[in-house]
């Protein structure tokens, strides 16, 4: 058989998108994991962060996430005294590298890691206006890159600060709880290299999870109750001075 | 910046294009509402403007959606927002209420209020204007009186529904904004009733402004009554609006919650211009006050043409300072109220102040060819059909 030039033109298209199937290769199967058996949080324990950072940086080379954005960050606190209402904070750069020493003495000094807290009822994704952000049946917030308009509601509407704009995606952006990992039985990046264990993932569906105990032993609390956004980001140690 | 910003606030999501979107709608409104204000409530004395205001709406309602296509990271998607919306969401239902006042009232209503003049204006013309017209009639040409009356009975009940559609496109702007729990600049009840009230004051005064402007290049003496009329309207409209957005202040410094401090912070350094100055000052209290003198002191016809034209910009100028204040007002401080970040404006940008200002013009360039199309000046109509000999 001939190809004629003309063949070989209408042929070369459909080449292209055959190539980049097979170098995509196989996805990975996850054949024992079903979402509903699963309801994803984390427990983020202040008093064991030591804000080095790593979870930061694994975040960061785990997602590819570009430079001065950030699905998880650590902010540090310096609260004096009774001035609960007026801490100092700072997050340089995230605390991707750690914090330099601030000089602060006579108060109290803390780390307090933050991502998206895969709220329950999600202001975010209540505002999306073609649903390109959604909740998956297992509990984690995602964005379907493909759909999102850009339109930026979601960011708004985030009490927590957690989303931002790709810069390169032109749609919006945030903490998939490394939904890749965790669904082939994997911790997230930021779990797997926090050096004390102040990080760890929760499947409140699962009741052998260590979670069940921890909070039913300790005062846990969640960011910005008072908005009733169902966080399931949990935290041990919080201090009343945390935004 | 200045304090602590959570790390993804530093850059500003939502730009000045924004602060057009319900800058524009307003407008459309506030104009259409005018409008309403002779057909439904038969208020004679601005009739002169009527189909002016119909027609100023038009050309900003056709121009309201562009910066928000333009401020899109994927503008190919928006469709997505017609095809599967989310019904949870505020912003989803923009298209079907823009597409309902678009088409179902405004088109609508300019159509059947026009359609015996594109029927006239069909017979007397030639050549490819001929053809617009025609085309224009949609095939309806008959024009019989017993015709003309369902015309008036008809466009009488799209006004009707007009009115609440109005209200119902820029309260839901307002909603969009005031229902965001996340930013205490933003949610308030408030919020939907004072943009409807302030898209009234900015479309009164906007038609205000084109009938004083249209009727100086036409030549045509300006008919006071209607001026003064329109006036009074603004000066009511205004004082609800002004008094709507003190309760809402008030409210804010009384009640002090958690945000107070922040927002209090940012009102006296960052928005003390747009704010203080321009919104508050230049753009409400000195059009309030101007308008305020008129109703206490007989002033010649010249004065009050001056005083109106003067109040009708500086409100303008204040109204579009209201839509900044919010739109970037809400994005300039943290939401951990610790910090304060800027807006820096680029200018030969995508969503700089170079596409700000072609999407402001360009309102005015689409009325220009609506007038040359559609007339709106009943008495031009009158003498060229008697010219033609037609009626």
């Amino acid at each position: 058989m001939t190809l004629s030039r003309r063949q070989i033109l209408l042929l070369l298209p459909a080449a292209v998108v055959a190539w980049d199937f097979v170098l995509a290769g196989t996805p990975e199967e996850a054949p024992n994991y079903k979402m509903t058996d699963h309801w994803w949080g984390m427990l983020l324990d202040i008093t064991k962060c030591i804000g080095c950072g790593s979870c930061v940086r694994a975040c960061s080379m785990e997602n590819e996430v570009p430079d001065g954005y950030f699905r998880t960050w650590v902010e540090r606190y310096h609260v004096d005294d009774w001035h609960i209402e007026n801490p100092r904070v700072d997050s340089p750069d995230g605390g991707k590298e750690g914090f330099p020493t601030n000089g602060m003495t006579g108060g109290k000094n803390f780390f307090v890691p933050k991502l998206c807290n895969h709220c329950s009822d999600s202001p975010c994704t209540q505002v999306c206006p073609v649903g390109a952000t959604f909740h998956t049946a297992d509990g984690v917030v995602l964005i379907d890159y493909n759909y999102c308009l850009g339109c930026r509601y979601c960011i708004q509407a985030c009490p927590y600060g957690c989303r931002f704009f790709h810069p390169d995606r032109h749609t919006a952006e945030k903490c998939t709880l490394c939904y890749h990992r965790i669904s082939k039985g994997l911790t997230t990046a930021c779990c797997e290299a926090c050096p004390t264990g102040a990080r760890q993932l929760a499947d409140l569906k699962n009741p052998k999870d260590p979670i069940h105990a921890f909070l039913k032993t300790h005062a846990v609390q969640v960011l910005k109750p008072h908005l009733a956004t169902g966080a399931k980001v949990f935290y041990n140690g919080l201090d009343g001075s945390v935004r | 910046m200045e304090g602590f910003m959570y790390p993804n606030e530093v850059e500003l999501q939502w730009s000045v294009l924004i602060v057009l979107y319900p800058f524009l709608t307003g407008l459309v409104a506030g104009a259409f509402i005018l409008a309403s204000l002779e057909r439904v409530f038969r208020v004679e004395a601005v009739k002169p403007t009527y189909r002016l205001a119909l027609l100023t709406a038009l050309a900003f309602l056709i121009v309201a959606p562009l910066p928000l296509q333009l401020h899109l990271g994927h503008p190919e998607r928006s469709l997505e927002m017609y095809l599967t919306p989310h019904r949870a969401s505020a912003m989803a239902m923009f298209g079907f209420v823009y597409l309902w006042y678009l088409m179902a009232v405004l088109l609508s209503e300019i159509w059947l209020d026009y359609r015996r003049d594109i029927v006239l204006m069909a017979q007397s013309s030639t050549g490819l204007k001929r053809v617009m017209y025609r085309a224009l009639t949609l095939g309806s040409t008959n024009i019989s009186a017993g015709a003309l009356r369902v015309d008036d009975r008809a466009g009488w009940f799209i006004t009707l529904i007009g009115i609440p559609s109005a209200f119902m496109l820029h309260g839901y702007v307002g909603f969009i904004f005031g229902s965001v729990k996340a930013n205490p600049w933003w949610s308030t009840p408030l919020m939907p009733v004072v943009f409807l009230f302030s898209a009234m004051v900015s479309g009164i005064a906007l038609v205000l402004l084109m009938y004083m402007i249209t009727s100086a290049i036409r030549r045509r003496a300006i008919d006071m009554n209607c001026l003064d009329t329109i006036a009074n309207y603004l000066f009511y409209t205004f004082v609800i609006d002004f008094s709507l957005e003190m309760l809402d202040l008030i409210h804010r410094i009384y009640e002090a919650d958690e945000s107070f401090r922040s927002l209090d912070f940012m009102v006296h350094s960052r928005l003390f211009l747009s704010q203080i100055v321009l919104q508050i000052f230049v753009g409400t209290l000195t059009p309030l006050m101007l308008l305020a003198l008129t109703q206490l002191v007989q002033f010649s016809e010249q004065v009050r043409k001056r005083i109106y034209a003067a109040a009708a910009i500086l409100t303008m100028i204040g109204i579009f300072a209201m839509r900044w204040n919010v739109v970037i007002g809400g994005q300039l401080f943290s939401k951990s109220f610790l910090g304060y970040t800027t807006y820096k404006m680029g200018f030969v940008t995508k969503e700089g102040m170079l596409p700000a200002i072609i999407l402001v013009i360009l309102p005015f360039a689409i009325l220009y060819v609506l007038i040359k199309i559609l007339p709106p000046w009943q008495e031009e109509t009158a003498a060229m059909i008697q010219a033609e000999g037609i009626d």
